[in-house]
């Protein structure tokens, strides 16, 4: 059951790295990191978080203003960066703005806005004119804001299943093409750092006091980090080429992996079907890795029963931070610079890795065997989402 | 607007609002056969969870397990084999309320339970779990179109796998400060099991394409049968459902602000 492949023809991501690929290609290089101590919270809290710079300043323009939010400034920071909206404006001309599809995802969307407005009523009685549209206050906030400025009428929806959510959006964009409900797609993930998640995941125990160690033997948590990104998905092109896609459910708990990682290998298996690829076409997987010691206990076994020693595989969050709705995004955007750079970025922080890791899971950077990758996603709710990409349109 | 002019067979169809306790009871009154019945209860019980479960679970999972089991018993589909689609304009707004307040009181001290029940995807992932499910599911918002693109999305994916797949559309009731920022009362869920191709079970085929209309539509419903359901941000799915108690009709949804799903049952 191959899928349509689908050309990446524009690709643009901002995270605690900077603003655009570049930023985030030299971050990595260098192995330089983007967490920092917590800055963010009203009230402190004891860790480490990947932080946009400079998004108290955004201003977004008049056709988003009334959805004016951190996430959103997140959202046009990222649209900003890497010729992205002339991209959009050549597609919308294309194929005319009907026929491009908008599926974005997210975990929380603008729910700092929310927070915001509870404050505001908790110090004054009163919410500000500012935070009474109440599309700010849904996930949709973030697909409507995008819409309106991209100008875009045809297909659209924001997907919320947690930290799979911007890995999804990919495997819907492929669907809703290939059914002719449209030409092309603009697929992109956004979010943001805001207290109910930072104070939640800590409530569960997983947030680290240090910045995260992904699959260390010694990690003690996740890093929250925020980002935004998009990409734009055609028929054809000169590629990179999205070639597949798996996605599953664990059936097993709502914030802890299958303990043989059954959903996990299920969308791999279906990635790599969906593709046309053997695990030894695979150079590269960026892990999900959140350094939580069950997903990456679990996760490292599951790689290391199915590729080869020649398949290079890490997590990238020990630079950026578990950015959630996000990640699925940003880590593609990654996978994507690996096959254009034809190196595996590695991991940082990470000194000793777990018993669990097979000789797949590196802590140095190094060029890919073969010229495929796979992007993992598994999140709260069980919801897992594998995308596989390739230099070439077919293996 | 060009796009498919496909058909998918109803397979199962269910539904829950406080004056309409399941599809055997709101069938009739949407047909305007009957009256609804004089009472309200307040959220279901679905028989699908243990005991302790049914009354610990948030209303959104109560809510949405109740119509997503009815709809399987009622298309015989064994709900492990199916993937799924959930749209939610709101997810649970009384978590979202808890979460936003706590944050102010007591942040140090968040319920970890809450927490991971605040998630937009926490029904997806209990109904998954409940029924054993490994099949993928997704969860849509899209505001105020929530029920109609949620809808095109399940169709959209009848149409590309060729395989059945429930929808399940709900949403709850706001609290606390909340109510002043977004408008949802009462409990709307509301579940179709979509088949690629008829069956036993096949109560509709269900032709659909979309359109490009600026605004788009809705088909209106009766007002007797909209004020039994208004209020909730999912009473939009209402005109689908009185057309399905009528087997016959056709209805437009909004999917977006220029963006239509017409659906003609036969």
């Amino acid at each position: 059951m191959r899928t349509l492949p689908l050309a990446v023809s524009a690709v643009t991501v901002t995270s605690a790295l900077g603003a655009g690929i570049a930023a985030q290609v030299e971050a990595l290089r260098e192995r330089r990191g983007g967490l920092r101590c917590n800055d963010f919270t009203a009230s402190p809290l004891d860790t480490w978080i990947g932080r946009v710079a400079g998004l108290e300043d955004v201003s977004v323009p008049e056709a988003g203003a009334r959805l004016d939010s951190r996430n959103n400034r997140l959202a046009w920071l990222a649209l900003r960066q890497d010729g992205f909206l002339d991209a959009v404006a050549e597609a919308r001309a294309r194929y005319g703005r009907e026929r491009v599809a908008l599926l974005v995802g997210t975990s929380t969307a603008s729910i700092g806005a929310t927070e915001e407005a509870y404050r505001a009523l908790a110090a004054t009685g009163t919410v500000p004119a500012s935070l009474k549209d109440p599309v700010l206050h849904v996930a949709h906030s973030l697909g409507c804001f995008v819409q309106d400025v991209l100008g875009l009428e045809g297909v659209c929806t924001t997907v919320a299943t947690a930290c799979s959510s911007s890995a999804k959006v990919f495997a819907q964009a492929e669907r809703v093409i290939r059914a002719g409900l449209a030409d092309a797609a603009v697929v992109g993930g956004v979010d943001s750092l805001c207290g109910s998640v930072l104070f939640g995941f800590n409530s569960l125990e997983l947030v680290a006091r240090e910045p995260c160690r992904p699959f260390d033997v010694a990690r003690s948590g996740i890093s929250v980090g925020e980002a935004g990104g998009f990409a734009l998905l055609e028929r054809d092109g000169s590629g990179p080429w999205l070639l597949g896609s798996g996605e599953s459910s664990d059936a097993h708990h709502m914030s802890s992996p299958h303990p043989e990682g059954l959903g996990a290998r299920l969308a791999l298996r279906d990635a790599l079907a969906t593709a046309g690829l053997e695990a030894a076409d695979v150079g590269y997987i960026n892990l999900h890795g959140t350094a939580s010691a069950r997903n990456d206990e679990v996760e490292a076994s599951v790689v290391a029963g199915m590729f080869p020693a020649s398949t290079q595989a890490g997590s990238t969050k020990g630079w950026t931070g578990h950015t959630l709705g996000a990640a699925g995004f940003l880590e593609a955007s990654i996978c994507l610079a690996a096959l254009e750079c034809d190196r595996a970025p590695g991991m940082l922080n990470t000194t000793a890795l777990d018993a669990a890791c097979g000789p797949q899971i590196r802590v140095d950077a190094a060029p890919m065997s073969r010229p495929f990758v796979l992007s993992n996603s598994f999140g709260f709710g069980g919801s897992n989402c594998v995308l596989a990409f390739g230099a070439e349109r077919r293996p | 607007m060009s796009g498919p002019d496909a058909i998918a067979c109803v397979d199962g169809v269910a539904f829950w609002s406080p004056r309409l306790p399941g599809w055997d009871t709101a069938s009739p009154v949407l047909a305007g056969a009957v009256e609804a019945p004089a009472g309200a209860v307040r959220r279901p019980a679905p028989a699908l969870l243990p005991p302790t479960e049914r009354r610990r679970a948030p209303d959104a999972v109560a809510l949405a397990i109740e119509v997503a089991a009815r709809a399987c018993e009622s298309a015989a589909m064994p709900p492990a084999e199916l993937a799924s689609v959930f749209a939610t304009t709101h997810g649970d707004l009384a978590i979202t309320d808890y979460m936003c307040a706590n944050l102010l009181d007591a942040p140090l001290h968040t319920s970890p339970t809450r927490f991971h029940n605040s998630v937009h995807n926490a029904a997806a992932g209990y109904w998954c779990i409940a029924v054993g499910c490994h099949a993928p599911y997704t969860t849509v918002s899209v505001a105020g179109y929530s029920f109609g693109a949620g809808l095109l999305e399940a169709l959209t994916q009848v149409a590309t796998s060729a395989k059945p797949v429930l929808f399940v559309a709900y949403d709850t009731e706001a609290s606390g400060p909340l109510a002043s920022l977004v408008s949802s009362s009462g409990l709307v869920g509301a579940a179709l099991v979509l088949a690629p191709r008829r069956g036993g079970a096949t109560v509709a085929d269900l032709h659909w394409s979309v359109s490009r209309e600026k605004p788009p539509r809705a088909t209106g419903s009766s007002q007797r049968n909209a004020n039994l359901v208004s209020g909730n941000a999912m009473a939009s799915c209402l005109p689908l459902f009185e057309a399905l108690a009528l087997r016959r009709g056709g209805v437009t949804l909004p999917a977006g602000p220029s963006l239509a799903l017409r659906l003609e049952i036969r």
